[in-house]
């Protein structure tokens, strides 16, 4: 089967399952930046999302692209270390054109997964977790609240953004080039498209995380209007 | 004139292929600045045989850019400092008086070191035979406008077509991945009529032969198109991908 034996069919799954996660992040975001404007709204959001069969779901789905994800990228980067050789050259440039993210995709990932555990004992172990085993979850509000008035965790988080941020600067054209879909003129647009697509997407997240730590440190009263009917 | 310059070469020796290599320092004096590189370790090389010392061996054979027989990786580049140009393009004026110059073979697993800077590249003959052809007589050359191909076709297939098979693209690559090669290969025959009959068999008959031989798999870092001295693009491995996937889907 080509996607087990071949390189492309290799790369193809990474693709494949990298994209499928930039759309779940899309949806999350978008769901996170609810918690600014309504209480309710993402209270709302949470029960939706908790113990039901859809939910559950969605949940194993996405920790298959994830595992399948991070088994491809492990083989792939070990394969190709193999192919490189043991002999190294004594003296290396970087050439023109070549960015950070696309030699540290890796080591970036390894960053992402850390930050991935975190978050999940942070929220999912005291949510869906909870109420899959017959309890009654947190509720999500309070959460945010708790988590991002810990200056630690508002750090460690901004730290996973980051990373996950140079991960896509990178993987967003590189799985579209993977799949075959650029071309010399695609290439230029591809790469502004994902520039421009994978900074909103950060900046949501990030957004959320620094509006409630300055709510929770400082308590300017104009945030509290903005969430309305949080305090 | 070019100024002379004078300059410390650290060059790698290695007798055979399963020997243990290592640099070897020679001070090159007063070499004018518009020798050639490969001419500079001509000099070098007669100096040696004089002392009565084994020369260092290394591939070339045009001298004019069009063969990719040369393959050093000197200061760090496949082919030098300058783009767009072989070791044998590379003239020493692009160097400075006092410089410390560091010439390697290619290495990677796919190019093992025969001798001193010369590698086996015969990976790439391989990849060739696989499918690198089109299988039928053309016979002798046709009227020019008997086969009508666009011009943006007739130009890409060009492009993809000044590949020279030095194996620059694999030296540079953090993967040992021949990519960018087989897919100007598969290209310059894909873009044609004459080579898309072919196309679906020859993409996968390459790939396949690329992935046996050890060369690794793509992960877009762009090394290869930077340092290609036929500025060969990457855009190329985008339509063998797209070609293979589609080959793959169809069978
Ligand atoms: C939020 C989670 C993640 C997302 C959205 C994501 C997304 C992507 C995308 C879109 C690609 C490009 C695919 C391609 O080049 O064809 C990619 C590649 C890659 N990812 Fe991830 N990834 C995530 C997590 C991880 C993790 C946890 C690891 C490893 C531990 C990892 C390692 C890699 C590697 C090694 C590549 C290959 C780089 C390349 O071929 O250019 N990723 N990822
Ligand atoms: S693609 Fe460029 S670097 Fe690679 S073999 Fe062809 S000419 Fe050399
Ligand atoms: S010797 Fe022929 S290309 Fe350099």
């Amino acid at each position: 089967m080509w996607l087990f034996n071949s390189s492309v069919g290799k790369k193809v799954v990474m693709s494949i399952t990298g994209l499928g996660l930039v759309l779940f992040l899309t949806f999350h975001m978008t769901m996170n930046c609810v918690a600014l404007f309504s209480a309710e709204g993402y209270r709302f959001i949470c029960e939706f999302l908790g113990a039901n069969w859809y939910a559950i779901v969605g949940t194993i789905g996405l920790a298959l692209l994830m595992v399948i994800h991070i088994a491809y990228a492990t083989w792939l980067t070990l394969s190709n270390k193999k192919a490189r050789g043991n002999e190294r050259y004594a003296v290396t440039a970087r050439p023109k054109g070549v960015e950070f993210a696309s030699r540290n995709m890796f080591v970036l990932g390894l960053i992402v997964f850390l930050g991935l555990v975190l978050h999940l004992c942070n929220f999912w172990a005291k949510m869906q977790l909870v109420e899959l085993r017959g309890g009654i979850p947190e509720d999500g509000v309070d959460l945010i609240r708790y988590t991002f008035s810990k200056w630690y965790f508002v750090l460690l988080y901004l730290i996973w953004f980051g990373a996950i941020w140079f991960h896509l600067t990178h993987g967003f054209w590189s799985a579209i080039q993977t799949i075959g879909m650029s071309n010399r003129k695609w290439f230029v647009r591809w790469k502004w498209i994902g520039y421009i697509f994978v900074t909103l997407l950060m900046l949501g997240f990030v957004g959320v995380v620094v509006t409630f730590f300055c709510y929770e440190t400082f308590h300017w009263p104009f945030l509290a209007s903005i969430f309305g009917g949080l305090a | 004139m070019d100024k002379n310059i004078s300059f410390t070469l650290r060059v790698w020796r290695q007798r055979g292929p399963k020997e243990k290599g290592e640099f070897k320092q020679y001070f090159m004096e007063d070499i004018p600045g518009d020798t050639s590189f490969l001419e500079m370790l001509d000099i070098l090389n007669e100096k040696l045989i004089n002392r009565n010392e084994e020369p260092i061996v290394f591939d070339h054979d045009c001298r004019e850019g069009i063969c990719g027989m040369c393959s050093l990786y000197i200061n760090g580049h496949p082919h030098g400092p300058a783009t767009g140009a072989t070791t044998c393009q590379i003239y020493m004026r692009r160097f400075q008086d006092g410089d410390v110059i560091t010439v390697e073979p290619w290495r990677s697993a796919g190019f093992p070191v025969i001798r001193d800077l010369m590698v086996d590249r015969r990976a790439f003959d391989k990849i060739m035979a696989a499918g690198g052809y089109v299988s039928v007589n053309t016979g002798g050359v046709p009227d020019a406008n008997a086969i009508p191909i666009p011009k943006a076709a007739a130009d890409e297939a060009m492009d993809a077509a000044a590949c020279i098979g030095c194996g620059a693209c694999v030296a540079a690559c953090k993967n040992g991945s021949a990519m960018l090669f087989v897919s100007a290969k598969v290209s310059q025959l894909a873009l044609l009529p004459q080579g898309k009959v072919e196309a679906k068999r020859r993409v996968k008959a390459m790939l396949a032969k690329m992935d046996e031989l050890g060369f690794g798999a793509c992960t877009n870092t762009r090394a290869c198109e930077a340092e290609c001295p036929k500025c060969v693009s990457i855009s190329n491995i985008a339509r063998l991908n797209r070609q293979f996937i589609g080959a793959k889907l169809s069978d």
